[in-house]
């Protein structure tokens, strides 16, 4: 396990995943700068992430959207507010609706990657600061892709529905 | 749409009003300690070296962000943090560390990718 710390604040809403990775700095930001990339670890196998606009120059947008088993699709965006390659990308990170456009509700959060070199300059310490605006955004984060686990909750309230039949 | 208590945001200004709430440490730590207690604003107002009305103002934020909710007792104003919205934020981000927990697990396995495995290269005769 390659994740060394997880910090979490249920009232600030923040979390701060801290991972070591077995790359330089250079190629772990191609994970966030090569959309081809992204599309690899972004979302699950299950509910796969198309970038359909990658700029990450201050002030652009990054959209994208995840598709369900079922064809269902969820849309999502990011707008650059600071970057500095290859150490340091900030972004406030929405949903859409399926023109691309944000939705209001909920509002948009925070997140920032940290890349820095381990001690032995082999490896990088990536860290991620996610920091949500409310409950209902995380709920919503969390409802992208993840139908499977509704689909296991539901099969098993049919094995309990089958079982008191 | 998930509603529960005031934490949902229903609009921008009701976000910010959460953000503006959540800025500040003196309000942070007057949420964790009226987690679960009541207390009243005059008792919060000797953990801190800041005027009562300080507090108070800071308690009228908190209010306004649906993150504490008052209520009269006797001459005193009782505070309590709104225990169920913050255990279903706890909740979240626990979820939320197993999707990034996943991510990493993905970007392993791409990283690793790169490289061919070290058996592999032992069984190359070149």
């Amino acid at each position: 396990m390659t994740v060394t710390s997880v910090e979490k604040d249920p009232v600030a809403l923040t979390l701060t995943i801290t991972s070591e990775l077995a790359a330089p700095v250079d190629r772990a930001w191609q994970l966030w700068t090569d959309p081809r990339q992204l599309e690899r670890w972004w979302g699950p196998p299950t509910y796969p992430a198309t970038f359909v606009d990658h700029d990450l120059s201050p002030g652009a947008r990054v959209s994208y959207f995840m598709t369900g088993p079922s064809g269902d699709k969820a849309y999502g965006y990011w707008d650059v507010v600071a970057v500095d390659p290859p150490h340091r990308l900030e972004v406030r990170d929405g949903f859409a609706d399926d023109s691309g456009e944000p939705t209001d509700t909920p509002g948009p959060g925070v997140m920032i990657v940290t890349l820095t070199e381990t001690a032995d300059g082999a490896g990088t310490v990536m860290v991620i600061e996610s920091q949500f605006p409310s409950a209902a955004e995380m709920e919503q984060l969390l409802a992208m892709g993840q139908e499977e686990g509704m689909v296991a909750a539901l099969s098993q309230i049919e094995a309990i529905l089958a079982d008191t039949a | 749409m998930v509603t529960y208590n005031r934490m949902v945001v229903g609009s921008d200004p009701q976000a910010d009003r959460l953000f503006h709430a959540l800025a500040d440490a003196t309000r942070r730590d007057i949420v964790r300690h009226a987690l679960g207690a009541e207390h009243s604003v005059s008792s919060l107002a000797r953990r801190y070296p800041v005027s009562f009305a300080a507090v108070q103002k800071h308690v009228a934020v908190l209010e306004g962000a649906g993150l504490v909710t008052k209520r009269r007792h006797g001459r005193e104003q009782l505070v309590t943090a709104d225990v169920h919205a913050i255990r279903r934020a706890a909740r979240l981000l626990d979820e939320l560390e197993q999707l990034w927990r996943d991510r990493i697990g993905r970007i392993e396995d791409l990283l690793a990718a790169d490289h061919p495995t070290e058996t592999q290269r032992a069984g190359d005769p070149r």
